[in-house]
Parts: C-alpha cells; sequence; structure tokens
C-alpha cells in the first residue's frame, strides 16, 4: 500500500473511531459513582464471615478461590514452558560453543557502593516479602505481592554483579522445588476442603480472632502456598533468562 | 477526582506517550521501568495497594530483567555474525 492511500484510509478510519470513543465515554457513569452491589455485600459479609481484614485476598483465597488455583495453573505453566524451550536453546548452544562461554560472571561497574547496598537489600526484601505473604488476610499484599518481593531479594545478588553467587544461593532444584511445592499445596488445601466440609476449596480451619496473625481460617496457608510458588516462579524465570544471556555467550566481555 | 488522583493520571499519560516516542530498546526498558513507577502511585492514589505492590515489583524488577538478558543475547548474537562476516 502506498504512503497516500494509508493516509487515506487512516482519514477514513481516524474520525470513525474517535466518534465511536466519544460515544462511548459519554455513556460512563461519573467519576467516583459507584453502582455495584456486589463490593458493598462482599465488603460488609467476608469480615463477619471469614474473619478477614484484607477483603482483596478474601476474595482471591475464599469468594472466588477457584480462580485462583486457575491463576497458579497459568503461572506455573507458562514457567515450565520458559524453562523447557530455553534449556534446550541453552544444550544446543554449550555443544556449540562449549570452548568460548566462560563459567564466571562479574559486572566490571559493580562498585563496593553498590555491593554493600545489594549485600543490604537482600536481607530486607526477603523480610518484607515473607511480611507481606503472611499478612495478606490483615493488610494489603498476599502471595503474589509478597512472593515477587521475595524473589527480587537473590537477584540483589546479581545486582552486586555475581551472578553464579546468585545461582548458588537460589539453585534451580530449589526454585522448582519451591514452584512445584506451592502450586500443589494450594491443590491439597482446596481438597482438603472437598474432604472435610465436601466443597473445593471451602474453609475448614477455624477462623481465630480478626486482626490477629493466624486468623481468617485457611487464607495464611493459602497466601504461603501462593508465595511459594510466585517466589520459585519468577527467579525461575530470571534465571533461564540470565543462563541465556549471562553464561553462554557473554564470555569476551563478561 | 483529588489533585493528586489528577496529578498521577497526568504522570501515566506522560510517561505512557514517552515510552512509545523513546527509539531505542534499551532506553525504553529503562524508560518503561519509570511508566510503571507513575502506574503504581496511580493505583496507590486509587487506594488499590495491592494491585500497586504487585506493579512496582514486577514493573520495576521482573519485566526489565527480561528484556535486558533478552537484549543482551540478541545483541551477542549480532557481533558473533558480524565477526563472522568479516572472517570470511
Amino acid at each position: 500500500m502506498t504512503r497516500r492511500a494509508r493516509l487515506a484510509l487512516f482519514a477514513l478510519a481516524g474520525p470513525a473511531f474517535a466518534a465511536v470513543l466519544v460515544i462511548g465515554l459519554h455513556g460512563l457513569p461519573t467519576f467516583g459513582d459507584y453502582h455495584g452491589v456486589y463490593g458493598l455485600l462482599v465488603n460488609r459479609i467476608e469480615p463477619r464471615l471469614r474473619h478477614a481484614t484484607d477483603i482483596v485476598t478474601a476474595l482471591n483465597f475464599d469468594i472466588r478461590a477457584f480462580d485462583t488455583l486457575g491463576e497458579e495453573f497459568i503461572l506455573f505453566t507458562s514457567v515450565s514452558g520458559v524453562a523447557l524451550l530455553l534449556r534446550r536453546l541453552r544444550v544446543a548452544d554449550e555443544h556449540a560453543e562449549r570452548s568460548r562461554g566462560t563459567e564466571d560472571h562479574r559486572f566490571a561497574g559493580a562498585s563496593a557502593g553498590v555491593r554493600m547496598s545489594s549485600l543490604l537489600l537482600i536481607p530486607l526484601l526477603i523480610a518484607l516479602g515473607g511480611y507481606v505473604v503472611l499478612h495478606g488476610a490483615l493488610t494489603p499484599g498476599g502471595g503474589f505481592q509478597g512472593g515477587v518481593v521475595m524473589a527480587a531479594g537473590p537477584l540483589a545478588v546479581l545486582v552486586a554483579g555475581r551472578y553464579l553467587i546468585m545461582k548458588h544461593l537460589a539453585p534451580e532444584w530449589l526454585l522448582e522445588a519451591a514452584d512445584s511445592a506451592g502450586a500443589a499445596g494450594y491443590v491439597l488445601m482446596g481438597v482438603g476442603g472437598l474432604i472435610f466440609t465436601g466443597v473445593l476449596l471451602k474453609n475448614f480451619l477455624p477462623l481465630g480472632t480478626p486482626g490477629e496473625l493466624l486468623s481468617a481460617g485457611m487464607m495464611p496457608l493459602n497466601s504461603i502456598a501462593v508465595g511459594l510458588e510466585v517466589t520459585g516462579a519468577f527467579l525461575l524465570v530470571w534465571t533461564e533468562f540470565l543462563d541465556q544471556a549471562l553464561i553462554t555467550t557473554g564470555g569476551e566481555e563478561g | 477526582m483529588s489533585a493528586l488522583q489528577t496529578t498521577a493520571l497526568i504522570a501515566v499519560v506522560a510517561a505512557g506517550t514517552a515510552v512509545v516516542l523513546t527509539p531505542e530498546a534499551l532506553r525504553q526498558t529503562m524508560v518503561l521501568g519509570i511508566f510503571g513507577l507513575t502506574l503504581t502511585i496511580l493505583f496507590f492514589t486509587f487506594q488499590a495497594p495491592d494491585v500497586a505492590l504487585s506493579e512496582i515489583v514486577v514493573s520495576g524488577v521482573g519485566l526489565p530483567l527480561i528484556i535486558l538478558a533478552a537484549l543482551r543475547k540478541i545483541r551477542s548474537q549480532e557481533r558473533d555474525r558480524q565477526a563472522e562476516e568479516r572472517d570470511s
């Protein structure tokens, strides 16, 4: 298509699209105008029903627990796919260029200050991540959010320019185990609901006092399972990508 | 809408446009991280701290890291190909 034909097409399609957009936006409710019934209902019943104070977590692990089960396995499957593909590539690469790849990776630019602050970051990130995971049912956060923060902890070693030490700290077998144990743990909790209450994923643990760490029934355990899976999954994907970028081809400049 | 929310919305529009207009992939990754930060502030000002927490780590660490690793791999492959062409 020539430039003129493309411009002519845009001259037709652009205003039409803009018109549809303006008409559509015109029909929207005004800002802050909330007509939902569901949200208000959930906000009212969930603290009473499950003793959870963070309704977002209560939604994820109680009211829509089955959706979360699906999301768990979306993450699990995609991470397995990435690992499967990239490991195959890596094997091919290693055969072709075994002599060139070096096993030691150091950034030339990682100063003492960067290394020092990353050393400080590791415990802080892991502690914060663990806190967010454990307090999922109480305050904003939960398994996914805390899991990603925790996964960033070992990554601070990479920022300090010591990728192989990061791999030592979080070896692949450990990440795989965390990923699978988290996914399996969530399923087992669900099956527990099926056994003890007759409903898949339904709460079967005592509810406890609202606001305390061990309250809201299964939610802290669900949160830990999801946190474990997410930590393992993210670190595994990062490791696979970094292996590709840093080890098999990053020989000469390191 | 409060002034904070309006400011956050404008920042998201500006940063999102900046991501599209940045020409080079490496720099674009950095701008993408800043875009994620403005989105985080947006979620936070609209009282969705759960989403803000996820957004800050995924857009600040998770996504850029994967893009940077992929970029490095692509570039080293290109360098290898050029070296081979020079040799032959």
